[in-house]
């Protein structure tokens, strides 16, 4: 029966409107609410509907991060996976790290499929999906908006920039989870303290004999620049005058 | 000097618009000496595409049936045999080069830069995080080969009547079968691409209905426009998924962008900032698009663009 590894990232909370340090050293994040990377929670729904459909016996969550990303494997234990590895990390790191890591745990766990989030919504690298298929030397569906698994093959229509394409690959494979793949469920309270009595396994990347990639450095974050203040405009009439006198229309 | 290799995106017909944006990334890199790679089963005509932007200097067409339908797993291999000699490989930040860029770097061993938004060196760039809501600085260590894709709505379509040198290749690598194109099911429209026009008229939730959403159309059709759409107006499934604009959609800076019925979640206006004139049209005046909107009309839509399309018109 299938086993599968869904990927967790903790990142900072959806609704929270993240502030850059004054001394450009990165992302105010103190204090600031944090969450399961929402592309991660369709990945483990996904996992989690193909386990109710007899698909799959086992569900593995799996982050690499800091200790603290324990709290997101809890919530992905409540939302039904059955066990969970954290790979401490003490540093940030670059989705190709995170992908050795997850390589790592891939050798160790042997799925047959690995879902994870098209991206995360912090670094928006949407990298790591597609690094570990490459590692691993393994299909990747990325963008994944519709999946069927039959046999040793999984069919997945993705959402590409000219429409829908479908493909079909040999399992074990890599799949990216896109927005509408479906909606997660909500976690309920029982589920909660369920999830307390789950394993959860911590290791790191030394004794996965994983050594952080120092190939590429963020030197400075920095705000934005802002957009020029606009103007209200009264009525369509002077809409269309304005934008006449830009010469963007006719 | 700097060898950059760019991987060349295409429909088998016409070179994509956002490989010309790629192009001026490119030559913004200091000493950049630029190939374009066409993969195709008949790579020929696209090539001449290639060719013909002005900072191209080579093209290198590698023809196969195979590659009708690029697949990420068997262009890699053979991308990565391509790179030898090359200090930097470049795609588009598409769904086509998200999905390949990250499976070459990892087979070369480098980490990647997505959605490079400005060069600062040839180790150096700048790209959004967080939606847009920071920037950070990158720097690639020496040695290494720089891996990216490029933010094309970050640069300007370089011009053409260029006239590079074309050669066929053969790379040898060895490509997995592992991985199979079944079907690619495109909306067939006459109407300009969302990701290269100069203007786009975009639809939200207050749109109501996929056939409400049919006035978007019919506004965007009067001015000549693509049209785009926010993540509630696809989610609800007025407009379908190839049409959403913003952090996990497309990325655009038309000349015109009009917003019509979207309040402008952060992660909506990561898609458009780039636009050079905003117009939003919206009920609610506390909305966050009026935020960014060079031009606001607080208005009800279904009033308001009626009267639009009889304006444009006299």
């Amino acid at each position: 029966m299938r086993k599968i590894l869904v990927g967790i990232k903790r990142v900072v909370d959806y609704n929270v409107r993240v502030r850059v340090k004054p001394d450009g050293s990165g992302v105010a994040t103190d204090g600031v609410k944090m969450s399961v990377n929402p592309f991660d929670e369709i990945a483990l729904e996904e996992a989690l509907r193909l386990k109710e459909r007899g698909e799959a016996a086992e569900i593995v969550a799996v982050s690499v991060g800091p200790d603290d990303a324990q709290q997101q494997l809890r919530t992905a234990l409540a939302m039904g996976a059955d066990r969970a590895i954290l790979v401490k990390v003490t540093e940030s790191i670059e989705p190709y790290t995170a992908a050795q890591a997850l390589l790592a745990v891939v050798r160790n766990e042997k799925p047959d499929i690995v879902i994870l989030g098209k991206q995360a919504i912090d670094d928006d690298a949407a990298q790591t999906g597609p690094m570990l298929a490459a590692l691993w030397d393994r299909p990747q569906a990325t963008f994944c908006s519709k999946l069927e698994v039959k046999g040793g093959v999984a069919t997945i229509v993705r959402e590409v920039d000219a429409g829908l394409e479908t493909i079909e690959v040999d399992l074990p494979c890599v799949i990216s989870a896109d927005l509408r793949l479906n909606e997660p469920r909500y976690v309920k309270l029982p589920d909660i303290m369920k999830a307390k009595k789950k394993p959860l396994d911590v290791t790191d990347l030394a004794a996965l004999g994983v050594s952080i990639d120092r190939g590429l450095a963020t030197v400075l974050t920095e705000a934005p620049k802002p957009r020029a203040k606009g103007v209200i405009v009264k009525d369509v009439g002077e809409l269309v005058d304005a934008l006449r006198k830009k010469g963007l229309v006719s | 000097m700097s060898k950059i290799l760019i991987i060349a995106e295409h429909d088998g017909k016409h070179l994509s618009a956002a490989i010309s944006r790629c192009v001026a990334c490119a030559r913004l890199v200091p000493g950049a000496e630029i190939t374009v790679a066409v993969f195709g089963a008949d790579p020929a005509p696209v090539a001449r595409e290639a060719a013909a932007l002005q900072g191209v200097n080579h093209v290198l067409t590698i023809a196969d049936a195979k590659h009708a339908h690029p697949l990420s797993a068997v262009l890699a291999p053979l991308v990565v045999e391509l790179s030898a000699g090359y200090s930097h490989v470049f795609g588009a930040s598409t769904t086509f080069g998200k999905d390949l860029m990250p499976r070459v770097a990892a087979l070369l061993g480098v980490p990647q830069i997505s959605d490079a938004m400005s060069v600062e060196s040839a180790t150096r760039f700048k790209r959004p995080i967080y939606a847009g809501n920071a920037i950070i600085t990158v720097e690639v260590a020496a040695g290494r080969k720089v891996v990216a894709t490029v933010r094309t709505a970050s640069f300007e379509a370089v011009p053409g009547g260029g006239n590079a040198s074309i050669a066929a290749v053969s790379p040898t690598a060895a490509t997995p079968a592992h991985t199979r194109f079944v079907a690619l099911s495109a909306a067939a429209n006459d109407r300009p691409d969302l990701q290269s026009a100069p203007r786009v008229v975009s639809g939200g939730r207050a749109l109501g209905s996929k056939e409400n959403f049919a006035i978007i159309f019919k506004l965007a059709d009067k001015l000549g426009a693509a049209v785009g759409a926010s993540r509630a107006a696809v989610d609800a499934g007025y407009a379908p998924n190839e049409l959403q604009v913003g952090q996990t959609g497309k990325i655009i800076a038309p000349e015109l962008y009009v917003a019509v019925g979207i309040s402008g979640a952060i992660q909506h206006l990561t898609g458009i900032k780039d636009a050079k004139t905003i117009v939003a049209i919206n009920k609610d005046g506390e909305a966050p698009i009026f935020e960014v909107a060079d031009l606001g009309l607080v208005g009800d839509l279904f009033q308001i663009l009626p009267e639009l399309e009889e304006a444009l018109t006299k």
